[in-house]
């Protein structure tokens, strides 16, 4: 427990920049390190990471530590585990923050075991109360209810929800050191290797990145309408999505799905047909804007998060829907 | 060599219940289960026991054992995995401790249990439990049992000496192989899992589950201490004002709808 004084984030690339998760971390983390006046740290983990330097500075970094190795070049849990764990005993962090991403929900709990502490999972919210301790809050049953838990450990482990912290930059503020360590890894600390990635495509828009997302759900009844649906979302300029319900029954492939367990999305407008709104599947889309519903029961729950919609067979609504939208996009 | 994998449930209350059956204890601490709702295994466990059967299908001979941590335990609902077609089922009543919001505390409880149920070569568990999403206690079984673990599966395979996973990523997937024994979690990408059969159903009603009591576990050495402190649960308020758009029919309900996104300058 002695010296515990900084925070420490987790960073990530994505596609040779700072992923946008992690300057929400920093911006987080930041007011955490504030609070407490201590220092906020970030590691970053793989090879030739000196570039990425001036970014992360941006966020009022302390020490950035730039963890290099040929061995972490791609993604692998136990050695990214073993280089934070021998960062974190050589620097006591007082709290470690990752993102919910990918490898961020492979690392966090397995940090938590590997440090011998707990893990506040999936939160959307983080302050430190008047022990130092750090409180965190988080949707339980899949969103139908929020916690709030406090952290007792050491060090205070916590994973983050992408998209729920608003990123500033803060360029005044960090020391600035820059710390470059070899940490001790190999190729034998490996438990389960990847044999072979296989990318299956999406065409189009990114869920993730479009401003329109029209997504289908159980109500569809089947795979033919989605055709339609990725005709109505092409013309929009946007991206197709799906619940559960309607992945799980093989209707569209797994990668449309918009969830707690699918994808996270924040578009402008989000258009759902046949999708009941279940906690679970708002999760993933609680973020969006304007919400705008076709659903043939009046009761269903997605109306509670939708500014517009209409009650009714999306076999009628939807056609209707199209066809003026056609005639307004020819239009213009 | 016969096999023997041991699979990991959780009774949970059913995700599915209406929103306004959600009730939290007067106390703000603690999720109410609706007593007129029966509760579920939680649906990724129910791949997990698939997942068992379909590699039972594949190899020589194979155990399955079914255990679970809990309380309270609906003897109904928990039966189904025999009525799949699994050997055996040992249900740990552990009473209030085993609800612990620290995953630490269910980690060691079940690994205690598997620790007691002997040798195996494959423990499944779901990927996920749908009360508190935790993702957390396969791995705490894992490192506790120094054994690797491969999460969120859609496919499981094994060999004499190795298990190979395909790995749900979001855009594909990706194959991984580690030495057996090992830990492995499933998601709902794997499938539907089977219905108990009519001869499973009657097969089901001459096996009883195995009670233990934490007594039976042999806890040697102290639980680990919680480090989590629930200080509320409370129900996310939800004030949106959803304008309904209203037409002669359907198709015109459609078409007013386009030009009120138009007006809004939505699309
Ligand atoms: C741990 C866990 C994780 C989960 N993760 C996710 C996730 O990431 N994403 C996700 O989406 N779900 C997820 N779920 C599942 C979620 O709980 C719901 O079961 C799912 O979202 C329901 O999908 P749905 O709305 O398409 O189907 P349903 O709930 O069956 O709703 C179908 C809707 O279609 C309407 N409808 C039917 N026919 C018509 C018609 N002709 N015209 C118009 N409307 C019609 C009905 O009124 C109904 O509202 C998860 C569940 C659990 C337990
Ligand atoms: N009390 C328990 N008894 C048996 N298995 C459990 C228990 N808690 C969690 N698991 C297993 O671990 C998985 C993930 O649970 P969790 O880490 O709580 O999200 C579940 O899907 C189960 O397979």
């Amino acid at each position: 427990m002695a010296n515990c004084q900084n925070i420490l984030v987790i960073g990530e690339l994505t596609e040779g920049s700072l992923s946008s998760t992690t300057k929400e971390l920093l911006t987080v983390g930041r007011n955490l390190a504030d609070s407490l006046q201590e220092d906020l740290n970030v590691v970053l983990l793989g090879e030739n990471l000196s570039q990425y330097t001036s970014d992360l500075l941006f966020f009022g970094t302390d020490t950035i530590y730039l963890a290099q190795h040929s061995l972490l070049e791609d993604y692998q849990d136990d050695l990214y585990v073993e280089a934070i764990t021998q960062l974190a005993a050589s620097t006591n962090p007082r709290s470690i923050l990752l993102g919910k991403t990918l490898t961020g929900k492979e690392l966090g709990p397995r940090l938590a075991f590997k440090l011998g502490t707990s893990l506040l999972q999936d939160c959307i919210h983080l302050a430190i109360d008047t022990n130092k301790n750090l409180v965190g809050k988080r949707p339980i049953y899949g969103g139908n209810a929020l916690a709030e838990i406090t952290h007792i450990g050491t060090p205070q482990l916590a994973i983050v929800r992408p998209k729920t912290i608003e990123v500033s930059v803060q360029e005044q503020k960090g020391k600035g050191n820059i710390n470059e360590y070899v940490p001790e890894l190999s190729d034998s600390m490996i438990q389960a290797r990847t044999i072979e990635k296989v990318d299956e495509p999406v065409s189009g828009v990114r869920l993730e990145d479009a401003r329109i997302v029209v997504s289908g759900g159980r109500g569809l009844g089947g795979p033919e309408p989605f055709r339609d649906l990725e005709d109505l979302a092409s013309l929009l300029g946007g991206a197709t999505g799906a619940s559960r319900a309607a992945c799980d029954a093989g209707w569209i492939p797994s990668s449309y799905q918009v969830g707690l367990t699918g994808k996270t999305i924040t578009p402008d407008l989000y258009i759902t047909v046949g999708i009941s709104g279940a906690s679970q599947h708002m999760a993933g889309c609680s973020g969006a804007k304007i919400i705008v519903s076709i659903n043939k029961d009046s009761e269903a729950n997605i109306f509670k998060d939708s500014a517009f919609g209409v009650v009714g067979d999306w076999k009628e609504v939807l056609p209707g829907f199209i066809d003026q939208i056609k005639s307004m996009t020819n239009a213009s | 060599m016969p096999v023997h994998i041991i699979v990991a449930i959780k009774q949970v209350m059913d995700p599915e219940i209406p929103p306004s059956a959600f009730t939290i204890a007067e106390n703000a601490k603690e999720v109410v289960s609706p007593s007129n709702i029966p509760p579920v295994i939680n649906g990724y466990d129910e791949q997990a026991i698939e997942a068992a059967l379909r590699i039972k299908e594949t190899v020589e001979e194979a155990t399955i054992t079914v255990v679970s941590i809990g309380s309270n335990f609906s003897l109904d609902v928990m039966k189904k995995p025999l009525s799949m077609g699994a050997d055996e089922l040992i249900l740990v009543d552990t009473g209030d401790i085993g609800n612990d919001p620290d995953s630490n505390i269910a980690a060691y409880l079940l690994t205690s249990a598997i620790r007691k149920i002997g040798s195996f070569d494959l423990i499944l568990c779901g990927r996920q439990a749908s009360d508190w999403d935790n993702a957390q206690v396969p791995v705490g079984v894992a490192s506790m049992l120094k054994v690797p673990i491969i999460t969120v599966g859609r496919k499981v395979e094994i060999t004499a000496k190795n298990v190979r996973v395909e790995r749900v990523l979001p855009n594909g997937y990706e194959l991984v192989e580690s030495n057996l024994p090992a830990v492995v979690t499933l998601s709902s990408e794997l499938g539907e899992p089977r219905y108990p059969t009519l001869r499973g159903i009657m097969a089901a009603t001459k096996k009883q589950p195995i009670l233990w009591s934490l007594n039976d576990l042999s806890i040697d050495e102290d639980l680990p201490t919680s480090n989590l402190t629930i200080n509320t649960i409370t129900t996310p308020e939800k004030q949106n004002e959803c304008t309904i758009i209203e037409g002669e029919n359907g198709q015109e309900a459609g078409k007013n709808l386009a030009l009120k996104l138009r007006e809004a300058k939505l699309i």
